[in-house]
């Protein structure tokens, strides 16, 4: 059988999918939607920079070919319906008819070649290793892209989201130095929203796109972005109605419970299935005490994290039970349980030879608070108590965002908290934390703790390239055993971040990405 | 000496200050750059710790964008070279010219902390003058106690409550912003919309500096009011209200002048915070964030613009000085 001669078995196509799964009878057009921006992007061009705001404001002016549901299985984006060949190693992506770019110009195949397999192997880290792997893209016609891969790789058909994969427009950044492109301001995309204007230090406005291919959609006829930098302004925004919209860290987890009772919001933790953050207390493996798998082994011992997530997240998170958010695919709930028993934590200690001093001391660790957010100075206060009672003495060290890149990316740190994206995916978002080959010095995000272990590499690895769901199954589980085991870094929360709303809005969440959607379904009732 | 002289004499030192100023701005250039990037970091790894994702080819590619991958040498003296050129270079973060930035937030800062300036100093000396004429009594109480007051108060949450009071409760007064966004309003209502927007974060602004004033004025002329040359002037018959206003303000008023110029530059520190808490798109806020993202060249250019203000204000103040006390004017005392 030739490659091209494809099965209909694999993933289904568009049209069979009701696109308008989130469609209620009733839209109506027209309405402004108030939200926030925070912190402002430098950029609004997706494929530029993939900052958490400039994908959540760029998500609703570039597109990619599919969205994921909130099982993240693929849904139509600018694609109307996909093939994958039955060795994995092809991909036919069909186009809707009639899509253009916000200046009028239509979009094609070619531009979807050029983005992923030109500009955005250049310029956007998550898109160069997905399509790293890809031998060659094609444009046959207009409407048809074919990418044919090296090797499987099983997790492709999920790096085509918006954020992943937005295709930009060939005709203006072909040959042209990308990162400095004058058209960069204009942010010309395919999506439902365009740019009108751009008050930096003020707001972004956008208006609908006249030319959108899905029928009547946008409804909205525009989505103002304020930028407000205080959390207290922030919220007070959204109480008086300022903003009728808040998402990810807008507002801190204190004020969430309070806008939970507000009678015209709506609150909700769904969308955020895509990225599933997952947080840890990470440990520099390479140092003492740290480089004991006992010790390690005692942090999650010693931090009761059901108190953790109520006192510091207030509720707003659910304990992680190892490398996987149960959010992900692959996850595996029957793994070693790590309850809170400071005497366990005591038990492994002393088993370790790390003993009380004759003040009572273990040992003094520095820990780096990482500065994003207040909810991470509580998170170290927390943890500062729960190691004393075991003795040790977590000294809490505070610095701003690039000192704090710059130690935990150089391994000059003891310990810290970190959180990840999952990217839907094993492959995509958990495997760069543990695999040997991802410890590169000067690089966050990576394997910086420093753990090695040949075996897990080698099933991170396998689990990659295999194409059936049940043998990825398996291999996925078993690395989550052996990571639970050795504990590389403390597991700790999969956050929930809030997404908060007027309820005269609807449709706000309708995928596994949510607020970064493009809102072209969003209407006010 | 004659008018004549002593305006040569004042116009001689200008000219001999303005020449400190040069060497001394580029001196400043130079500190500023050395302070700059003594602190950790740098804007490629702040980058790619924002997006979630790294790899070495994005930080070798914007650290060569930036030209980080240069010698620090070679680094520092294209940035003074720049600065000859009265170039500020490029922000990395924004990728566009610092000056542009600078320009495009400046009015907004300048609109703040002018009136804010203006009105702590006008209502504070005015206050201070009041209260010092009536000391101890219970008007010199009242203020006495609600300068400390307001001088203890910090700017953002004073800001805060104003927004809850105002905005929330009252609903008067908008919260946030420069201006209505998305309306479009005649030039007179569009300079009254941003009046009303400018309410809270002025006054939050100038309480403090009000305050400062106020206590300073009121010192300042308690002590002047004991002066012999005041005793004189009431031996001499002179009423009261010239006594007040021909003596006793001019010569209470150098100290506030002194302390006024000294703290138009920590204005901008105020403005930070404020332009935060009420999402004011000004300087400040540019800076803070600069700031945070190791962006040099937007640092190094608003460090610098910032400097030059400190210089020339001082200058101002130093002139000032000589036309409110002629003492002060060389070879006049």
């Amino acid at each position: 059988m030739n490659r091209r001669e494809f099965t209909k078995a694999m993933l289904a196509c568009g049209a069979a999918i009701p696109f308008g799964i989130t469609r209620a009878a009733g839209q109506t057009r027209g309405g402004t939607l108030n939200t926030i921006i925070q912190p402002e992007p430098p950029v609004l061009v997706t494929a530029l920079n993939q900052q958490q705001p400039t994908l959540t404001l760029g998500g609703k002016i570039y597109e990619g070919l599919l969205k994921y549901d909130a099982d993240l299985k693929p849904m139509p984006g600018m694609a109307q319906s996909w093939e994958v060949s039955p060795d994995g190693l092809t991909y036919t992506f069909k186009l809707f008819p009639g899509i253009t770019f916000h200046d009028g110009k239509p979009m094609t195949s070619e531009d979807v070649v050029f983005s992923c397999m030109k500009l955005l192997v250049e310029t956007h880290p998550r898109a160069r290793q997905n399509f790293s792997r890809v031998a060659s893209a094609e444009a046959p016609d207009p409407l048809t892209v074919v990418f044919e891969l090296k090797q499987p790789f099983a997790p492709f058909i999920g790096c085509f989201d918006c954020t992943s994969a937005p295709i930009v427009p060939k005709h203006i950044y072909d040959g042209t130095d990308y990162r400095k492109n004058p058209e960069n301001d204009k942010a010309i995309g395919t999506g439902p929203f365009k740019l009108k204007e751009w008050v930096r230090g003020s707001h972004v406005h956008l208006v609908r796109h006249d030319g959108y291919y899905l029928k009547d959609e946008p409804y909205l006829d525009e989505i103002v972005y304020r930028v407000i930098p205080d959390a207290a302004s922030r919220a007070l925004a959204l109480e008086n109605g300022t903003v009728q919209l808040v998402q990810w860290s807008d507002v801190e987890f204190y004020d969430v419970q309070r806008f939970k009772a507000q009678k015209n919001l709506e609150f909700t933790t769904k969308g955020y299935e895509y990225f599933a953050p997952h947080q840890w207390l990470e440990m520099n493996n390479r140092i003492a005490p740290m480089n004991d798998k006992r010790f390690r082994q005692a942090v999650m011992h010693l931090i009761d994290r059901e108190a953790f997530s109520k006192r510091v997240y207030f509720g707003n998170a659910k304990v992680a039970t190892g490398p996987i958010s149960s959010k992900t695919r692959f996850y595996d709930p029957n793994v070693k349980r790590y309850e809170f028993s400071v005497d366990k934590a005591k038990a492994l200690l002393d088993d370790m030879g790390l003993k009380p001093g004759a003040n009572g001391k273990r040992a003094e660790i520095k820990y780096i608070v990482p500065p994003y957010s207040e909810s991470y100075q509580r998170a170290g206060e927390f943890f500062r108590q729960s190691f004393a009672r075991v003795g040790i003495d977590l000294v809490l060290v505070g610095t701003d965002m690039a000192g704090w890149a710059e130690k935990v990316g150089n391994w000059d740190y003891e310990m810290t908290q970190n959180l990840l994206y999952q990217l839907g995916d094993p492959a995509l978002g958990v495997a760069r934390t543990y695999i040997s080959s991802n410890i590169k010095k000067g690089i966050l995000f990576s394997n910086t703790q420093g753990y090695s272990n040949p075996e897990v590499d080698k099933l991170f690895d396998e689990a990659a390239i295999t194409l059936d769901a049940a043998k990825r199954q398996e291999l996925y589980s078993k690395v989550q055993q052996i990571l639970v085991e050795d504990v590389p870094v403390a597991w700790t929360l999969e956050i929930e971040y809030p997404i908060i709303y007027d309820k005269a809005f609807r449709n706000i969440v309708t995928t596994g990405i949510g607020s970064h959607e493009t809102f072209g379904s969003v209407y006010k009732s | 000496m004659t008018p004549l002289g002593s305006a040569a004499a004042i116009g001689l030192q200008a000219i001999s200050r303005i020449a400190q100023l040069v060497a001394v701005i580029l001196v400043i250039a130079t500190f500023n750059f050395v302070l700059v990037r003594a602190a950790p970091g740098d804007p490629a790894q702040v980058m790619a710790g924002q997006s979630g994702a790294s790899d070495p080819k994005l930080l070798d590619d914007l650290r060569k964008e930036y030209g980080l991958d240069k010698p620090y040498f070679v680094q520092l003296v294209s940035h003074l070279g720049r600065i000859v050129r009265l170039d500020l270079g490029y922000s990395y973060r924004q990728r566009r010219p610092v000056v542009d930035l600078i320009l495009e937030r400046l009015p907004a800062t300048l609109l703040l902390t002018v009136t804010a300036f203006c009105l702590a100093l006008l209502i504070g000396t005015a206050l201070g003058a009041l209260a010092g004429l009536a000391a101890g009594s219970v008007l010199d109480t009242v203020f006495t106690v609600l300068s400390l007051v307001l001088y203890a108060t910090p700017v953002f949450w004073l800001g805060l409550m104003l927004v809850l009071v105002f905005s929330v409760t009252l609903g008067w007064l908008p919260p946030f912003g420069y201006e209505t966004i998305n309306v479009q309003l005649s030039p007179i209502a569009h300079a009254l919309d941003i009046m009303k927007h400018m309410i809270m974060p002025v006054t939050s602004l100038a309480a403090i500096y009000l305050a400062i004033y106020a206590r300073l004025m009121r010192s300042s002329i308690i002590e002047v009011a004991q002066q012999d040359f005041i005793k004189t002037a009431r031996a001499k018959g002179l009423s009261g209200t010239r006594i007040v206003v021909g003596h006793m303000l001019r010569n209470a008023l150098v100290p506030v002048v002194t302390v006024a110029g000294m703290q138009a530059g920590a204005l901008v520190g105020g403005a930070v915070v404020i332009e935060t808490v009420f999402a004011w798109p000004g300087l400040g806020r540019l800076t803070f964030e600069a700031l945070l993202q190791r962006d040099y060249p937007v640092l190094l250019g608003i460090f610098l613009i910032l400097s030059i203000v400190v210089i020339v204000l001082n200058l101002l103040t130093d002139l000032v000085y000589r036309l409110i006390d002629p003492r002060m004017t060389t070879g006049a005392a």
